[in-house]
């Protein structure tokens, strides 16, 4: 290949740098922005009216880290993520293997299951709260007839049974995502080995225990980081549903920062500190990303060829170039 | 013996499955019987055939409290914003896949670097740079704002496509006279029409359902709240208006539903695909 001078090579490819423009310029408003923009915030005392001019080191961070209902909410962020991880990924496995099974029909659960995902968040907030309401709610006739109460609760509206309320409620909003993800995870294990399992004569139980899980383990890797991390950013649901409330019950780290920096609850915003708040969430977030990342990479290692083959074949189902079916 | 027994263990699984489909979108079913109902008759029954079907539910939250100018916000927020995301991912994700340029891994490590850091981090910087740019409660600045950042999965599938097309049909395109850009829309825009569906159906879902955005940017503007805020709002005014407030969300949520019962299969295909990725 013939020596080109780096200037030449910018040149020749000025189109490729052109059509990066508006990805690029997004990119750095938004994002690369927005990571400067939070760590300088955070070391000023700001309301923000005007340009920030008191700056106070790194007083915000203490604040933060010395306020119990920071650490109040971080509690509940984390309890959301341990409680209702294990309920999302089990309750769509379940669905997952059930559905698998290819009967008639069962293509219409999948969707009725998969309802709530696509609908607004924000909104089944504003539902729920009726749904659970103690004035003749729905869910509180049915299980005063079925004798399981003997009177109204209030689920979202007492400190006691608040987060757990949530806590089903996330789990109903999105395992359809995790039902769609195992099914996908399924198909990828060939009909073969369980027709080899049928000769040997395996039953359903050791398939499952032999084949079925310790096959989907690399794409579960993947599946339960989706999770993770979909499950740590509940705040469209929290906001409209309990607004963190009962008396902080169920608040949640973005509750937390959405209070300080735009409600007027508090008086006076304090964008400074929304924000140190913000980078200590945001570091949490990636250092939890990056030890399950890092957990992938290693259950991958150990199938390298399969997962480069299920990652082609993964980008050309995607766009739909070949149909598996 | 056996079909027997197969046809017992179907129609089981069916009355358990449907049962749990049944209780899984109660919910909307009651929330959508609500919206028909009248306040009294709600307190009163919990049957999901209302008496009669009444309109009223739905005139008053579109003209009284103003649900058709909040639609109308959404649409056209929801439009802008999935166009302008399908362009400018499909640009990136064409010169990602087909084009040697210096830089390229730079950039391409940056976007997937920074694809985790949560919404709550960055919503601060973005209301004060939507301030700054002047465009504070504009529907420009919703727009701008749900749009920003990179669509790193969206670039990637774009790339993953792009990368698949023989060079000899891009040769033949330069020969033919095609510049950069006719190749781009001509030659490989055509062969990801799959892909830009899928990034069409997605990013329509969520810039739909998008509220912190929206919600902090039109605070001080309620002309531009879309139909998630408005109902928001709507709820802090009339605390205990169920009929009221469930005919809001069904016309909040029912585009979004029927838009994605038409998708579904594509929606399906590319969340499943985009796991195996």
């Amino acid at each position: 290949m013939k020596y080109r001078s780096i200037g030449r090579r910018l040149w020749d490819e000025r189109w490729s740098y052109l059509f990066l423009v508006p990805m690029l310029t997004l990119f750095t408003l938004f994002t690369l922005r927005s990571i400067y923009f939070s760590f300088f915030i955070s070391t000023y005392r700001w309301s923000g009216v005007g340009d920030p001019t008191q700056f106070i080191g790194l007083e915000n961070f203490v604040r933060v880290a010395r306020d119990p209902l920071f650490w109040n909410a971080f509690k509940n962020t984390l309890t959301m993520v341990l409680a209702v991880t294990p309920g999302q990924l089990i309750l769509g496995l379940v669905f997952a293997l059930i559905l698998n099974r290819k009967f008639r029909g069962a293509d219409v659960y999948r969707t009725l299951y998969f309802l709530p995902v696509v609908t607004t968040a924000a909104i089944v907030g504003l539902i729920m709260p009726l749904i659970f309401s103690p004035l003749s709610g729905p869910v509180n006739v049915v299980f005063m007839r079925l004798g399981l109460i003997s009177q109204p609760l209030d689920w979202l509206g007492s400190p006691d049974t608040a987060l757990t309320t949530v806590i089903i409620v996330m789990i109903w909003k999105w395992t359809g995502t995790y039902i769609v993800y195992w099914l996908a995870g399924l198909q990828t294990i060939p009909d073969e080995l369980y027709e080899a399992a049928q000769v040997e004569g395996a039953n359903g139980r050791q398939q499952l225990f032999r084949i079925t899980l310790p096959l989907l383990k690399p794409i579960a890797a993947v599946i339960i980081l989706l999770c993770v991390v979909g499950n740590l950013k509940p705040f469209n649901l929290i906001k409209t549903m309990t607004d963190g409330g009962p008396y902080f019950a169920t608040d949640v780290v973005m509750t937390y920062i959405y209070r300080y920096a735009f409600s007027a609850e508090q008086g006076i915003p304090r964008l400074g500190l929304a924000s140190a708040a913000g980078i200590f969430y945001g570091l949490v977030v990636i250092a939890i990303t990056g030890v399950q990342g890092l957990m992938v990479r290693r259950v991958n290692a150990a199938r390298k060829d399969a997962s480069v083959q299920s990652r082609t074949q993964g980008i050309r189902v995607a766009t739909g170039v070949a149909g598996t079916r | 013996m056996k079909t027997t027994r197969r046809t017992v263990e179907t129609a089981l699984t069916h009355v358990v499955l449907a049962s749990l489909a049944l209780i899984w979108i109660y919910p909307f079913l009651w929330m959508i019987s609500t919206s028909f109902k009248t306040n009294a008759e709600v307190i009163a029954s919990l049957g999901l055939i209302p008496d009669r079907f009444r309109f009223e539910n739905f005139v008053k939250a579109w003209v009284e409290a103003r649900f058709a100018r909040y639609f109308l916000n959404t649409v056209v927020t929801t439009v802008s914003v999935v166009s302008v995301v399908l362009i400018s991912s499909a640009m990136s994700g064409y010169v990602f896949g087909r084009r040697r340029f210096i830089g390229k891994h730079l950039i391409m490590g940056l976007i997937i670097a920074t694809m985790f850091i949560p919404q709550g981090s960055t919503i601060i910087p973005v209301y004060d740079l939507i301030y700054r740019l002047g465009l504070l409660n504009t529907l420009w600045g919703v727009i701008l704002a749900i749009t920003g950042g990179a669509h790193v999965v969206f670039i990637l599938l774009f790339a993953g496509q792009f990368v698949q097309i023989p060079i000899d049909l891009e040769h033949a395109a330069v020969i033919d006279g095609c510049s950069f850009v006719q190749t781009f829309w001509h030659v490989m825009m055509p062969t990801a029409k799959p892909v830009a569906a899928t990034v069409v159906i997605f990013q329509t879902i969520h810039t739909w359902n998008e509220f912190l955005v929206p919600l902090v940017l039109t605070l001080s503007k309620p002309d531009l709240r879309t139909l998630a805020v408005g109902l928001y709002a709507f709820v802090g005014e009339y605390t205990i208006d169920w009929v009221g407030l469930s005919a809001g969300a069904t016309i909040s949520v029912m585009p979004i539903i029927v838009f994605f019962l038409f998708v579904q299969r594509y929606f399906v295909k590319g969340l499943a695909g985009a796991i195996k990725a």
